[in-house]
C-alpha cells in the first residue's frame, strides 16, 4: 500500500481560499478581458450620439462652446495679466473636465454595471478602465479646435508638444486613482456621488484653471502647491499655452502612478464585498 | 492499480460554504446617517445566511439539479460557481471555464444593433474579439436573427431578444454550464432546439449545475439533485428520489 504513489494534485481554475494579492490578480483577470474593455468604450461612444444629428462632433463642439461662454465673461477680467486668454482657458479646462467627469462617471458605471458583475463574473476594474479611456477618446477630439486657436494667436509649438502624451497619461492614470477611490466608497454610501460634486467644484475654485496661478497670493503659494490636479492641468496646459514642458512634468508622473496604485489597491482589496453591497 | 486521473476529482467542490449578507435593518443607509449613527452606536445589521454551511460537489460530466422553494439560496449557490460571489466561510473550487445561461436580457444595450450586442456580451462571457468573429455566423443562425442582427435591439421582440441571449451564453465552449431558470425561453420550437443544444452539451461531457423549478426538465437532465430551503441542506442524492421528496414536502405545506 504504502509503495502507491500519492495521485497527481488537481488543479483548480477557481479556488476561493486562494489568498494571492486581490490587486495583482485582478491586473492578470483585466489583461485576459481586454476585448471586453474595448468593446465598452465603443459602447460608450457609440450610445452617448446614438440618437444625435450631429453625432461625435458634439465631443469637438461642446466644450468649444463651454470655452466661448467662459471666455466672454473671464477675458475682460484677465485681459492684462493673461494674454490670449482663451487659449490659456481651455485646455486647462479640457483637462480638468476630464477629471471631474471621468471620476464622477466611474462610480455611476461600476453600479450600472451590476447587471453584468451581479450574474458573471467580469472583472469589476473593468466598468471604470472603460469609462476613463472613454473620456481619453473625447479629450482627444476636444483638444482639435486648439490647433486653431494656437494658428490664431500666431503660436508656434515647440518640441514640448512631445510632453504631451506623457501629460495625458499622467492625467489619466490620477483620475483613474481617484476615480477608483471614489467608487469603493460610492457603494457603500450612495450619497458619496453627490457629496462629491460638491466636493468637486471647491475643487475648481482651488485649482488655476479659469484665473491664472499668478493672482494667488504670497502667503497662499504653499496651499495652493500641494493640489496635484494643478500640476496635472499645468502639464496638459504649459506646452500648449506656453510653449514649454511643464517644469512639475517629472513630480506630476510621481504623483499619478502612486495614486493609480493606491486607488487600484483600495478598489480591488473589497471588490469581492462589492456584490454583498450593490 | 491506475492512478486517479483527472476526472475523478470533482470539477466543482463545494465545502461547507456559507454566505452571510449583512443587512442593515434601515435599508436607505446615507453616508451623514451611518456617520451619526455611527458615532452614537445605533448601526444596528441583520444578518441572513443565504447558505448555511452547504457542501456539494459534482463531477465531470454530471448534472445537478438544486431545487427549492423561493428565497432558498439556490441562486446564490450559483454565483459562487459563477465566481460572482466570494462565500463568508468554506471554500469554492471549480476546475475549467464556467459559461452561465441565465437571462442575460438586461445585459443587451437597446441602442446598440444585433451584432454590436452580440460582442459585447461575448466579451461579457470572456471570448475575445477573434472567437466571437468566428462564431457570428452560428450565432445568428441558431438565434434566427438572419435580416435582423443590424437593426438596434430595442426594435426587437422579446422573443428575439430572448433567442439571442441564448444564443450567444451557449456558444461559449464551456466545461461547466450554470442554469438559472432559463429554459423557458421563446417558443415551444425554440425550446425544443434549446433543449437539444443541452443535450448535445451533456452527451460531450459538460458538468451542469441548473437551477429551475420546472421537475420535469429536472427529472430530464439531471442526475443529481440538491434540495435547499432556507440555505439549508435538506436532500442531496439521485434526481428521482430528492425530486419526490421535495414534492411531498410541498403538498403537505399546503
Amino acid at each position: 500500500m504504502s509503495a502507491v504513489a500519492s495521485p497527481p494534485p488537481v488543479t483548480y481554475d477557481y479556488d476561493s481560499a486562494e489568498r494571492g494579492s486581490p490587486a495583482r490578480r485582478e491586473l492578470v483577470e483585466l489583461i485576459r478581458y481586454r476585448d471586453l474593455l474595448r468593446q465598452l468604450v465603443s459602447r460608450n461612444i457609440k450610445v452617448r450620439y446614438k440618437r444625435s444629428i450631429l453625432g461625435v462632433a458634439w465631443s469637438v463642439l461642446s466644450p468649444l462652446l463651454t470655452m466661448v461662454v467662459l471666455s466672454l465673461v473671464f477675458a475682460a477680467l484677465f485681459r492684462t495679466t493673461v494674454p490670449d486668454y482663451p487659449l490659456y482657458l481651455f485646455p486647462g479646462l479640457l483637462a480638468w473636465s476630464f477629471f471631474a467627469q471621468t471620476t464622477s462617471i466611474m462610480a455611476v458605471d461600476l453600479i450600472g454595471g451590476a447587471d453584468f458583475w451581479k450574474r458573471i463574473y467580469v472583472p469589476r476594474t473593468a466598468f471604470g478602465i472603460a469609462s476613463a479611456l472613454t473620456g481619453l477618446v473625447h479629450l482627444g477630439l476636444a483638444l482639435v479646435p486648439v490647433a486653431g486657436l494656437l494658428v490664431f494667436y500666431h503660436r508656434m509649438p515647440g518640441w514640448s508638444l512631445l510632453t504631451l502624451p506623457l501629460a495625458a497619461a499622467n492625467l489619466a492614470m490620477f483620475t483613474i486613482g481617484v476615480g477608483f477611490v471614489v467608487s469603493a466608497l460610492a457603494r457603500y454610501f450612495p450619497d458619496v456621488i453627490d457629496l462629491y460634486q460638491v466636493v468637486l467644484t471647491a475643487w475648481l475654485y482651488f485649482t488655476p484653471v479659469i484665473y491664472p496661478a499668478s493672482i494667488i497670493g504670497e502667503r497662499y503659494r504653499r496651499l495652493f502647491a500641494v493640489n496635484p490636479v494643478s500640476l496635472l492641468v499645468d502639464g496638459i496646459r504649459a506646452p500648449l499655452y506656453d510653449g514649454v514642458m511643464s517644469r512639475s512634468i517629472g513630480v506630476a508622473t510621481v504623483v499619478a502612478l502612486a495614486t493609480l496604485a493606491t486607488g487600484w489597491w483600495v478598489f480591488t482589496r473589497s471588490a469581492d464585498e462589492l456584490p454583498y453591497k450593490v | 492499480m491506475s492512478f486517479p486521473t483527472r476526472s475523478d476529482a470533482p470539477v466543482i467542490a463545494i465545502d461547507a460554504v456559507t454566505v452571510r449578507y449583512r443587512v442593515p435593518r434601515d435599508p436607505a443607509l446615507t453616508l451623514k446617517e451611518y456617520a451619526i449613527r455611527r458615532l452614537t452606536r445605533r448601526v444596528s445589521f441583520r444578518e441572513i445566511d443565504a447558505l448555511d454551511s452547504v457542501s456539494v460537489t459534482v463531477g465531470e460530466g454530471e448534472a445537478l439539479a438544486v431545487i427549492g422553494p423561493n428565497g432558498a439560496g439556490k441562486t446564490t449557490l450559483l454565483r459562487l460557481v459563477a465566481r460572482v460571489l466570494t462565500p463568508t466561510s468554506g471554500r469554492v473550487r471549480v476546475r475549467g471555464r464556467v459559461a452561465p445561461i441565465l437571462d442575460l436580457v438586461g445585459g443587451f444595450h437597446p441602442e446598440l444593433t444585433g451584432r454590436e450586442n452580440v460582442y459585447l456580451n461575448g466579451t461579457l462571457l470572456g471570448l475575445t474579439r477573434r472567437e466571437i468573429d468566428s462564431r457570428l455566423t452560428g450565432i445568428v443562425a441558431f438565434a434566427e436573427l438572419d435580416g435582423f442582427i443590424d437593426a438596434p435591439v430595442r426594435m426587437y421582440s422579446s422573443g428575439m431578444v430572448a433567442r439571442l441571449g441564448f444564443a450567444i451564453a451557449s456558444d461559449v465552449d464551456p466545461d461547466v454550464l450554470v442554469i438559472d431558470e432559463a429554459l423557458g425561453v421563446g417558443d415551444e420550437r425554440f425550446q425544443v432546439k434549446c433543449a437539444e443544444r443541452l443535450d448535445r452539451f451533456r452527451e460531450r461531457g459538460v458538468t451542469l449545475v441548473l437551477v429551475s423549478h420546472d421537475m420535469h426538465s429536472v427529472r430530464r437532465l439531471c442526475t443529481r439533485a440538491l434540495w435547499i430551503d432556507r440555505g439549508h441542506t435538506q436532500a442531496l442524492g439521485a434526481t428521482g428520489d430528492v425530486v419526490d421528496a421535495y414534492l411531498a414536502a410541498q403538498r403537505t405545506r399546503r
